[in-house]
Formats: structure tokens, C-alpha cells, sequence
């Protein structure tokens, strides 16, 4: 049975490029409102590890997000739709190692290349559009039942 | 153990309030993504990373404390952050090797 249409709950935010001040801000609400309905733990880490991946990489290297959190009693959804330079080559990208970081962006922790493998690992659907000079959608799906 | 145990076993410095949690384990690195991979819920996080930006990766994977070492300076603004988040930042003027040898003696 398909539980399309049934969401439960529907939020979105933006993400702003370059904003390292608030930075995790989204994936935090996310994280608290997944414990507020009662998720079991180890769903509501792997969302909230593969939001927050996804959300740096727009920080770093994205303009500006659209951010939409979907529930429904089966699924757990974030999609992330961000004007950028978006990505040149996918498979690259989601090469463990692999960033473009600069040295500024590695003082603060970042550029490690481990972000995308992260969300990868965490979701249990991901699909990645990008358009270089237009932006990136980065779709995450969890399967809420653990 | 507790965490309030932990620091005095160690004679950490907390530059913030001691928000008491159980301690499991511990991680170390200076990359967040590195921690997000494989850090344990209930760990202290050892790092030389004092950016604003540990404090939301380190709540969001369950962090129970960040420990920053070689008495590196925390800001204010990072402080505030952790504190608004209740996530306690402590500090050693020992460097991570030392300290690491300390909190596996100390049983964590
Ligand atoms: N939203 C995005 N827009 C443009 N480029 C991106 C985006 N997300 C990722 N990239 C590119 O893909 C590379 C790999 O991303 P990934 O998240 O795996 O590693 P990282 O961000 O460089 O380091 P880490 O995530 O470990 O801090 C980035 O360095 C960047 O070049
Ligand atoms: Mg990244």
C-alpha cells in the first residue's frame, strides 16, 4: 500500500550560502521535531546526520536552499533544492576523499569529502540532480519503520 | 561514568555549565564529518576544533561533551551557542595523545 498523500507533516526552510552562523540550524529543528513524534532513535540519527551533510554542502558551496521535510507514517523526506555552481561530476563527488574545499573551509572542519558518502550511507534512497551553473536537489528518503 | 566524574578524574576545565550525562565512549578528530560518520551517541568529543560550528554537529550525533585540548581558546560566541544547546565544553592544557591515554585509563 502506498502512503503517498498521507503526510503527516509538512515544513520547509531556507538555507542561506556562506551563512556559518547558523548552519545546522535546519537539520537541528528537523532532528527535535522527529523525537517530538516519537521516531525510534536510529531513524532519527540517520536523518539527522544526512540533513545536516546535506545542509553544510549548501552552506559551502550553494547561493541559497529551499529545504521541504515531508512525513508520512512510513517515510521521512528532505529535499534540498539549492541555486549554485552545482556539481560537474556526481561520481566524483560521492567519491569518499573527494572536495573542493578551500583551506578556509578546512579550518572550521570541513572538506574532509566525506559529506555525500555520509548521506549515501544514511538514506535509504538518495537521488542527486545537479546543473553546473544552476543548482543541485539533493532527495533524501528514510524509511521510518527502522 | 558521568561526565561530572570524568572531569574531575581529569582534572578538565569546563568553560561553560557541566550539563551531567553518561559518558560511553570516546572520538577524536578535527573533521565534523569524520565525527558524524562515526562517532557513538554518549561519546566526548577530543578536538582542537573550537569553531561555532561543533556545536550543532555534536548535538545532532549525541555528543556528551566536546573536550578541547592544548588549552586552545574558546570563543565567546561559541560558548553562548553551547550553552543555549546545553552541550559543555571542557578543556585540557594536555595534547590529545596525552589525553587519550588518560581517558582509556580512566576506563572510558
Ligand atoms: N550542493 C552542492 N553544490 C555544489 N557543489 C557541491 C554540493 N555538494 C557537494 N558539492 C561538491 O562535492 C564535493 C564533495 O562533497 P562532500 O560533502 O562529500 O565533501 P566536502 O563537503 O568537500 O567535505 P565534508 O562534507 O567531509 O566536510 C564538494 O567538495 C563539492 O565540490
Ligand atoms: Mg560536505
Amino acid at each position: 500500500m502506498s502512503d503517498e498523500g498521507q503526510i503527516m507533516l509538512r515544513e520547509t526552510f531556507t538555507v542561506a550560502g556562506g551563512d556559518f552562523s547558523h548552519a545546522g540550524r535546519v537539520s537541528t529543528t528537523i532532528k527535535s521535531m522527529l523525537k517530538q513524534i516519537g521516531f525510534p532513535s536510529a531513524v532519527i540519527r540517520r536523518t539527522a546526520i544526512a540533513t545536516y551533510e546535506a545542509e553544510m554542502n549548501v552552506v559551502v558551496y550553494a547561493d541559497r536552499a529551499d529545504v521541504t521535510f515531508e512525513v508520512t507514517p512510513k517515510t521521512i523526506r528532505v529535499t534540498l533544492a539549492d541555486q549554485g555552481q552545482g556539481i560537474a561530476d556526481l561520481e566524483l563527488a560521492m567519491q569518499e576523499g573527494f572536495s573542493t574545499a578551500t583551506d578556509e573551509i578546512r579550518e572550521m572542519g570541513f572538506g574532509a569529502g566525506m559529506g555525500l558518502p555520509n548521506i549515501k550511507r544514511n538514506a535509504d534512497e538518495l537521488e542527486i540532480n545537479s546543473e553546473v551553473g544552476v543548482g543541485t536537489t539533493v532527495k533524501i528518503t528514510i524509511n521510518a519503520g527502522e | 561514568m558521568r561526565l561530572a566524574e570524568l572531569k574531575d578524574k581529569l582534572s578538565l576545565k569546563s568553560l561553560n555549565d557541566v550539563y551531567d550525562k553518561d559518558v560511553e565512549g570516546a572520538f577524536v578528530s578535527d573533521m565534523v564529518s569524520d565525527v558524524m560518520a562515526g562517532a557513538k551517541p554518549a561519546s566526548v568529543w577530543v578536538t582542537t576544533q573550537t569553531h561555532k560550528n561543533v556545536v550543532a554537529a555534536a548535538n545532532l550525533v549525541d555528543i556528551a561533551a566536546v573536550i578541547v585540548t592544548r588549552g586552545r581558546p574558546v570563543s565567546d560566541e561559541t560558548l553562548e551557542m553551547a550553552s543555549r544547546a546545553e552541550l559543555t565544553i571542557l578543556t585540557t592544557d594536555l595534547d590529545t595523545y596525552s589525553l587519550v591515554g588518560k581517558l582509556h585509563a580512566a576506563g572510558v
